[in-house]
């Protein structure tokens, strides 16, 4: 795909960001706000219904869980979560530790916090929330941050309650795990005023920034998340949702660019074929007796299981359902996504990928000849029971029908290399209505006041601080300023600042290339890091280990660091069995010392290093095999 | 569903914002709205020392709110509190519609083959629907509103609903009762069941009353309401309803019973004989506990299940002819037994003349030695005195200990098993039915409505309930 200009095709981008913070308790409840991976105590089963007042304008997609039957199963934990959880006690008040970061947040960002912190319930009917809506609160309007010498408005600043963890989903029934829901949140929504994708990731990167200097929010991953709006001219404000690392943003703007512009051809293409929405019929073919022989895997396994295989003709068509809107996702790929979302069917053929996955071109042929179709025209095929396959074609009908219009406006979900996926419709106008459980907070200008005097530095401030005290070069500090870690780095670099340079180039550098050679350096708990700089300046160990100790921690994240040290054979090694393991190299290489002298240096400290890796710094070994090599050629 | 939860704020302030008054605006903030001519309701512009808003003014809550802060309702659905003293300029840019309901109701057509089932509501929201806009809670309670708000129910029955008081549950009085029992038999002699929403503070109380009330009736009669309010979709109202509906119209039981959630899961429903039931839980889906006897049943997936052996419970028979003995006598008090407690406490009861006492003792059934001249005093006075066990679970037993026997000397008359609040109301009735001291003691003992039974087994306490 050529370079997109973004600014002809008129990108405008706002984010929202939303922050776990990390407080002693949770938003509405005394619970700690720790996530868990052991097993759960105790599950319980609801439902949830939409609720009355929805009927009419309801949100299709909660109306159709509904529908479904679909149950929710909830997991617990007996000390670390209670009946509020639960929906089984009324909230109880509010934590004010949360109110004091968001408002603190909310000062940094030059935002107007309220009189009256009014507690609201959103309407919420997927599960994640047991209660069917989510406790929302604005804290704050207004504000603004600069980035890349732009300077971005903030519309308003909300704290919410996370929800619940999804553990799995099956056709009947979706797990959730109840441990994070109740999490404190701070939601920050700018204005929709970021013109390119690397404005984006500058804003994500900045907000992120002003987020951690207060020291006050959770670190790791999925405890930030992002929803990127996105929309271009002609286009439509489409929301990615639950975008978790940063380093996606660029990805996710820049295809769903691409997406749009291929979604408004794709339009403009069948406005051309005169195509209209009255062509496209909800007719369901069954088309089963035609593929008694296939040999295509899903074909036969239907037909194994009794159900039966269904097409849509889509008049005009041909060469769009296969068209590329971003990398290795077609116009046929939204087709299935909708599809699936709709009903319970695996996936689906279309004719512009056939002949293929053992439809053969006979079957193809037969296929447009029953229909009395053209090859101007798609024909979509479904393998499945004969309700689900309807229901499956009807959406896909459906959203053929949108592309006429062009882009459809809907909430999409990130994948993995920045590409996004159909999520749900997009939820018409939150419903909320007041949570009257809840007391609303005044907030008092003593409040505010007792804040403002607290302010935590900003980051230009911590930036003059790790070159001035902690000694990072300029470059290393200003990496470390955007880092994740950068609590994390302060507080090693406080408790032992003669390691603060080896704590900043290990947090950034180090834990970069793991992360690229697919180590899970997310995994290692930040205590543990914490206890590895602790060993390292107790000498258990030369930092050149830190690597080899992060890969072993990663695939293990429930040992210690002294279980590394043992089974990475990192015990320390004394100045004189250092010596010895010198001595024997340089007696063994003796004609390479008389031919290269000095230079031998080189050669040799790898021949060391090769068996002393870790256990000694290579500063040490440098000094040392120099001083034997002078003392040798002496 | 009844009350379940407070409603977001006085009933009567959603009804009522029609009329436009300030509701729940006092002092400074109702000052300002005056000033500036603005109604709940209407669209404001507020221009304040930093910002401007713009939105709706929304009832404020009248109590435990202060007079400082105008509510307002934002584009976005939030709300917000504006202090007054920060307000520059308040402009109205639109004046308030009226709240109405905007819902289409479902109209009802009477489908032949299903039973009929009459709905009575004693207040607060059996079902409710929620007003975005303003975010007002309104309750649903006519058959329209229910059948609009829990569709399910036009496929089980046929309902006919009638909306008796619009009472939070904690006021509601034996005089209640009374009116309510001669409504439900009037419902019975149509009707193929009968279910009573109502508030679940003091449901247990209410069907304790109903048992009694009505003698030999001919099908179920179910009480059921919410722990969670019906506004919100994890509320168990509507499963609660639509089991309790299930109960009545297929329930092979002519008993009173209370329908509530067995566990906390949306799963299975108990049927709670009605004078062995007590609000164990303040919060819990489960609060609902069959004290010192067996569930009788369960509705599960849509069927009711018998728990009880079908001698044990009274069959549907629509041949029976119901006895309506629906009076109550509210002179009867309630007396915990509590260290520290003093003579006062009963001498006030028998100077007020009241006309029988029960007793939550302690232990066994048990009160301080000191209180025996008052306990006398009371017996000479012609008051019924009966004593019932704070223990809760396990049968009173006077004989054990030395006090016990005392207090039987001074007529003290020992209730078995039977609950102290199902004792209470049963005393009421007793009362309401006859004066005679014979007749009184003899009807205390005899086991009515299911409320005393001859033994107490050990899966009947709570600790080897959840095993």
């Amino acid at each position: 795909m050529t370079k997109i200009d973004y600014e002809k095709v008129g990108l405008l981008v706002g984010l929202e960001i939303h922050q776990q913070l990390d407080t002693r308790s949770k938003l509405f409840c005394n619970c700690p706000t720790i996530s868990r991976e052991d097993n759960p105590d105790f599950v319980f089963l609801r439902r949830l219904r939409p609720t009355q007042s929805e009927l009419g304008k309801i949100d299709p997609a909660a109306l159709f869980e509904f529908q479904k039957g679909r149950v929710h199963v909830y997991e617990n934990y007996d000390d670390t979560v209670c009946l509020v959880e639960q929906d089984e006690e009324p909230p109880h008040p509010l934590d004010s530790e949360a109110i004091d970061i968001a408002l603190e947040v909310a000062l940094l960002l030059d935002s107007q916090p309220v009189d009256e912190i009014q507690v609201m319930r959103k309407i919420v009917i997927d599960g994640s929330n047991t209660t069917g809506f989510q406790r929302t609160l604005i804290i704050a309007f207004g504000g603004a941050l600069e980035a890349e010498g732009k300077t971005i408005p903030i519309q308003a600043i909300c704290l919410e309650e996370d929800a619940a963890r999804k553990i799995s989903e099956e056709k009947s029934q979706i797990r959730w795990r109840l441990d994070r829901l109740g999490i404190p949140l701070i939601e920050i929504a700018t204005g929709p005023a970021m013109r390119n994708p690397e404005e984006v990731v500058a804003v994500a990167l900045r907000l992120g920034q002003i987020l951690r200097v207060t020291g006050k929010v959770k670190r790791g991953l999925g405890t930030i998340r992002q929803d990127i709006n996105v929309s271009i001219k002609g286009g439509a404000i489409i929301e990615i949702k639950g975008v978790q690392k940063l380093n996606l943003i660029s990805n996710i703007v820049k295809y769903e660019v691409q997406r749009q512009l291929a979604l408004l051809a794709i339009r403009d293409e069948l406005q051309q074929r005169s195509v209209k929405a009255s062509k496209i019929k909800n007719k369901i073919h069954d088309v089963t007796p035609l593929f008694q022989r296939c040999t295509s895997k899903v074909i036969r396994g239907a037909l194994k299981r009794k159900e039966g295989i269904f097409a849509l003709v889509l008049p005009g068509f041909a060469t769009l359902v296969g068209r590329e809107l971003q990398p290795g996702r077609r116009l046929g790929t939204e087709l299935a996504d909708y599809a699936r979302f709709w009903a319970d069917v695996k996936g689906l053929f279309h004719t512009d990928e056939l002949p293929k996955y053992g439809i053969t071109s006979e079957e193809v042929e037969k296929l447009r000849t029953h229909l009395k179709v053209s090859r101007k025209d798609a024909v979509i095929l479904v393998a499945a029971e004969e309700e689900s396959a309807r229901a499956a074609l009807k959406a896909v009908a459906n959203r053929a029908k949108e592309a006429l219009k062009g882009v459809p406006v809907e909430t999409r979900g990130p994948l993995q290399d920045g590409t996004t996926k159909f999520a749900r419709p997009r939820p018409g106008a939150a419903r909320m209505y007041p949570e009257t459980d809840v007391a609303p907070v005044t907030i008092t200008e003593k409040r505010l006041e007792r804040i403002r005097n607290q302010l935590p530095e900003m980051p230009e401030q911590k930036l003059q601080k790790f070159r001035e005290v902690f000694g990072l070069s300029d470059e290393l500090a200003q990496v470390m300023i955007r880092s994740l870690r950068i609590d994390l780095f302060e507080e090693i670099a406080i408790k032992h600042a003669d390691v603060a340079i080896t704590a900043a180039a290990t947090l950034e550098s180090t834990w970069r290339s793991l992360d690229r050679e697919g180590v899970e350096v997310e995994k290692i708990p930040e205590d543990q890091i914490l206890i590895i700089f602790d060993k390292l300046v107790e000498g258990r160990f030369a930092k050149e280990a830190i690597p080899e100790i992060l890969t072993w921690l990663a695939s293990k994240p429930n040992q210690t660091i002294d279980g590394a040290i043992k089974a990475l054979n990192l015990g320390g090694l004394t100045r004189e069995e250092l010596v010895v393991i010198i001595d024997d190299i340089v007696e063994e290489n003796q004609s390479m010392i008389r031919e290269r002298q000095k230079r031998a240096l080189g050669p040799l400290m790898g021949l060391v290093m090769k068996q002393v890796r870790g256990r000694v710094d290579g500063k040490v070994v440098s000094e040392l095999l120099n001083m034997a090599i002078q003392k040798y050629l002496k | 569903m009844l009350k379940a939860v407070k409603p977001p704020f006085p009933l009567k302030a959603v009804i009522d914002m029609t009329k436009q008054d300030p509701e729940g605006y006092l002092g400074a903030a109702r000052t300002s709205m005056e000033k500036a001519g603005v109604k709940v309701g209407d669209r404001v512009r507020i221009e304040t020392l930093q910002s401007t808003f713009e939105g709706i003014i929304i009832p404020r809550a009248e109590i435990g709110s202060d007079d400082q802060h105008l509510v307002v309702k934002l584009d976005n659905g939030y709300n917000l509190g504006i202090r007054v003293m920060h307000i520059k300029r308040l402009k109205r840019v639109a004046k308030g519609a009226p709240v109405k309901p905007e819902l289409p109701t479902t109209s009802i057509k009477t489908k032949r083959g299903l039973p009929w089932i009459s709905i009575l509501s004693t207040g607060g929201t059996i079902a409710s629907r929620v007003d975005y806009r303003t975010g007002a809670v309104n309750p649903a309670l006519s058959a329209e509103d229910l059948y609009t708000v829990v569709p399910e129910l036009g496929d089980l029955v046929n309902i006919r609903a009638e909306v008796l008081f619009s009472l939070l549950s904690e006021d509601i009085q034996p005089s209640h009762w009374t009116e309510l029992a001669k409504r439900v038999a009037k419902h019975l002699s149509e009707s193929e069941g009968v279910v009573v929403a109502h508030g679940t503070d003091t449901l247990g109380y209410t069907s304790a009353a109903l048992s009694f009330a009505l003698q030999d009736i001919p099908h179920p009669v179910v009480l059921t309401g919410a722990q969670r309010s019906s506004d919100r979709p994890s509320s168990d109202a509507a499963l609660n309803l639509t089991s309790a509906v299930i109960g009545a119209a297929h329930g092979p039981f002519a008993e009173v019973v209370i329908a509530m959630h067995r566990t906390p899961d949306d799963t299975s429903i108990a049927l709670h004989r009605g004078t062995k039931v007590r609000k164990c839980h303040t919060s819990r889906r489960d609060a609902f506990q069959t004290i010192n006897a067996d569930l009788l049943g369960e509705v599960i997936d849509g069927q009711v299940q018998m728990l009880a052996k079908p001698s044990n419970y009274r069959s549907r028979d629509s041949k029976r002819q119901l006895r309506l003995q629906p009076e109550f006598d509210a002179k009867v008090a309630l007396l915990k037994s509590t260290p520290g407690i003093i003579d006062d406490h009963l001498d006030i009861l028998i100077d007020r003349r009241y006309h029988g006492i029960v007793f939550e003792g302690t232990g066994l059934g048990h009160l301080p030695q000191s209180l025996l001249p008052s306990v006398e005093r009371a017996q000479e006075e012609g008051i019924t005195l009966v004593m019932t066990s704070q223990c809760i679970w396990g049968r009173v037993q006077m004989r054990v200990y030395r006090t016990g026997v005392e207090l039987v000397q001074r007529g003290v008359i020992p209730l078995e098993d039977m609950l102290p609040e199902t004792a209470y109301v049963k005393l009421m009735w007793v009362l309401g039915q006859t004066q005679n001291p014979d007749e009184i003691r003899a009807c205390m003992l005899k086991n009515i409505a299911g409320e005393i039974t001859d033994n107490t087994r050990r899966s009947q306490f709570q600790e080897t309930m959840s095993e």
